[in-house]
């Protein structure tokens, strides 16, 4: 494991084990309930949370004094614990990820810190032994090699992203220590969640309950109904079409025609006549393989493709209405 | 197919692998490979555990199969079903072949075949015969494909080796025994990546999906360009010669590209991809569960053989892949283009008896324009 100094912990509370760190500094979790001083950080904590939930980022004052340090990691500590008391999934969600947002700037920092070869190394060492990152510096480019971050970059949505807009050479990608963190945020993101829900959910402690009260009514602005308009994205409309006028729509057009349809509930039976004008139509094979796709004779159900997918076998039609979507099934879906 | 012609191909082509055990072998880790045979007139067995040459050269003499497969992933159970195997890395194959290259002179060796009564006419909608607009196209041996793909693949082994840092002596390009070729990257970091990563390797060789972005350009305003140049790796410096022509021309070219604006860029990028991007298919890459014709097998679909190539610019696949014997045999033809075949000629043909060496019987009979008589 990774040796952290205080301001180290402070920058990524996340990698402490947290009942180990209250207790090494002398404190059980109902001192933070009942003595004034401590009480304190119980509100911070709310802040911290509070603050993550807007979509902002924490601020740590980083200069202050040593005693006030732990303060900061108390603070988080003790916000894991009143998420735990909550029990809402979409306050740990926007916290995990406020919070590897936070330590996103200081990893960044840290990375390109010229002057303090210590924290370059403990930042470097966090992306190898958390991340499987293996960085190399040349002035100022990360170098990292290509399947590497394929494996990090291939969730990402962004266009930038991809392999083709990047710089490489020699089986690696370059990149800038921006770049290079962003490409971890997720995993730190779902590091610091794992460790969230990993943790134990104690009994109420006295003097903490206002503060779950305050965090449950605070989620409920985050509760969100879905509506959903029964239009049909481009590329479905347009693979219905071709599949009107008696054209060829390739393999892959029908796998899409078919997991979009049975993703949105219709029945084998329903989609099967779509297939009728196909030049090469046979309607028992065409039940056969709806079948198996949806995954009535087979062990698995087919998803439908994403738009990513699709566009690059050239299926895809984007309109306006597609942006934001990475798979035809969630078109016309609204929050309301 | 019929009788006569399977009965001349199964017997043509087990006498091959018979003489030939010496070309055919399990690959690397092959007790983790999954197998796959065919049969003459008969669908796909898949789903086959072979762990030595010699359990492969039983198989060949037993079932004397049309054509055989090789997973280029291991697995820790190969002969389960797909979703219990439990995939462990595979090679990085991709599939270059002729029929997507657009090639000018192509449709000159190319004739179509009536599924419904089978006739056989030069290139058109429907058959004259019958009516019927269910054609099914043959090509037959053309040497501007192969140039064509040969192109396709020393351009691609430039990018493996340049921008993906992957040794000469890992690259292995076989000729696929029909049109085209498949390149095999070994022993590399990318044995380990999945079908979404290749997704994106495929990308990268076709230039897809570049964004005027990457070099500085916005939609909304202006920001700091930087076009491409000559001496940069990767795309850039390729993307250099066919923005500019020469280095001379970059100066003034740049100043052009800039003051047309983003959506102009946009389309030369576009254009540039269908000009230098790397023609593979792309489902073959991607597929991480599929099964390749395995090297130094014949192909059904000409009875060539898929090999290995050394050199690329000496490789002539109608001579070098051609290895079945001359011996005369005798096939009623309606071949209606010419070919070639071991520095030979033949046809075209007008529905009539021929004696020709076995390896020109075979590869008519294998394209649908002879049968055995």
């Amino acid at each position: 494991m990774i040796n952290l100094g205080t301001d180290e912990i402070v920058k990524y509370p996340f990698l402490t084990e947290a009942g180990k760190y209250l207790s090494d500094k002398g404190f059980s979790l109902e001192q933070f309930g009942s003595d004034p001083d401590l009480k304190r950080i119980v509100s911070m904590a709310f802040d911290r949370i509070k603050i993550a939930t807007d979509g902002k980022i924490y601020k740590s004052n980083l200069s202050a004094n040593d005693s006030s340090l732990p303060m900061e990691v108390f603070s988080f500590l003790i916000a894991v614990i009143l998420l735990k008391l909550t029990g809402i999934h979409t306050l740990i969600r926007r916290f995990s990820l406020a919070e590897a947002r936070r330590s996103e700037r200081f990893l960044e920092k840290d990375l390109s810190n010229h002057n303090d070869r210590e924290k370059e190394q403990i930042a470097l060492q966090i992306m190898r032994d958390l991340f499987s990152i293996t960085i190399k510096k040349q002035d100022d480019d990360f170098i990292i090699p290509i399947s590497n971050y394929l494996k990090h970059s291939i969730n990402f949505h962004e266009r930038e992203w991809k392999l083709i807009n990047r710089k490489i050479n020699n089986g690696n990608v370059f990149l800038t220590s921006h770049e290079t963190v962003r490409l971890v945020r997720k995993e730190i993101d779902q590091f610091i969640s794992s460790k969230i829900h990993s943790a134990n959910t104690p009994e109420m402690i006295e003097g903490f309950q206002e503060y779950v009260d305050k965090l449950k009514t605070l989620a409920k602005k985050f509760e969100v109904k879905i509506v959903e308009s029964s239009e049909y994205p481009p590329c479905i409309k347009h693979a219905i079409e071709v599949l009107e006028k008696g054209e060829n729509l390739p393999h892959s057009g029908r796998f899409m025609l078919a997991t979009y349809l049975l993703a949105k509930g219709q029945q084998v039976e329903e989609i099967a006549p779509l297939f009728k004008n196909a030049p090469d139509y046979n309607e028992k094979v065409t039940l056969y393989q709806l079948n198996h796709l949806s995954g009535k004779i087979s062990t698995t159900k087919y998803a439908c493709p994403s738009c990513e997918k699709l566009k690059s076998q050239n299926l895809c039609f984007a309109i306006p209405e597609c942006d934001n979507i990475i798979n035809p099934i969630q078109f016309g879906r609204k929050r309301v | 197919m019929n009788d006569n012609n399977v009965g001349l191909l199964e017997e043509t082509f087990k006498k091959f692998y018979f003489d030939n055990f010496n070309l055919i072998h399990v690959p690397e880790n092959s007790n983790q490979r999954e197998f796959g045979f065919q049969k003459f007139n008969s669908t796909m067995n898949r789903h086959i555990s072979l762990k030595s040459d010699k359990e492969l050269h039983l198989l060949l003499m037993e079932k004397i199969p049309s054509d055989v497969y090789c997973s280029n992933a291991c697995y820790s159970f190969p002969n389960l079903p797909m979703n219990e195997k439990e995939w462990k890395n595979a090679e990085l194959i991709f599939d270059i072949d002729a029929k997507d290259l657009d090639v000018k002179n192509r449709d000159k060796h190319s004739c179509v075949k009536c599924t419904e009564c089978k006739e056989i006419i030069p290139l058109q909608q429907s058959c004259p015969k019958c009516g019927s607009n269910k054609l099914s196209k043959i090509t037959l041996t053309c040497d501007d494909c192969i140039i064509a793909a040969k192109d396709q693949v020393k351009r691609l082994n430039e990018i493996l080796i340049h921008d993906f840092g992957i040794e000469t002596n890992n690259i292995q390009v076989f000729f696929s025994g029909n049109e085209g070729f498949h390149i095999y990257v070994n022993n590399s970091d990318y044995q380990e990546v999945g079908a979404k990563e290749r997704a994106e390797i495929v990308d990268y060789m076709m230039l897809r999906g570049i964004i005027p972005e990457t070099f500085g350009f916005n939609k909304y305003n202006s920001g700091k360009v930087s076009l491409p140049d000559f001496e940069q790796s990767g795309w850039h410096g390729r993307l250099s010669k066919t923005l500019y022509g020469s280095k001379s021309k970059r100066p003034q070219i740049s100043k052009k590209i800039i003051s047309s604006g983003y959506t102009t860029f946009q389309k030369q990028l576009e254009s540039a991809k269908d000009q230098i991007g790397v023609r593979v298919d792309p489902n073959v890459t991607v597929d991480i569960h599929r099964i390749f014709r395995l090297p130094g097998s014949l192909n059904s679909k000409s009875g060539l053989t898929k090999i290995l190539v050394n050199d690329i610019d000496k490789f002539n696949p109608y001579f070098d892949a051609c290895l079945l014997d001359s011996d005369t045999t005798e096939v009623v033809a309606n071949c209606p283009i010419q070919f070639s075949l071991k520095n030979k000629k033949f046809g075209p043909y007008n529905q009539e008896t021929i004696s020709v060496p076995k390896f020109a019987a075979v590869y008519m009979i294998c394209k649908g324009v002879a049968n055995h008589t």
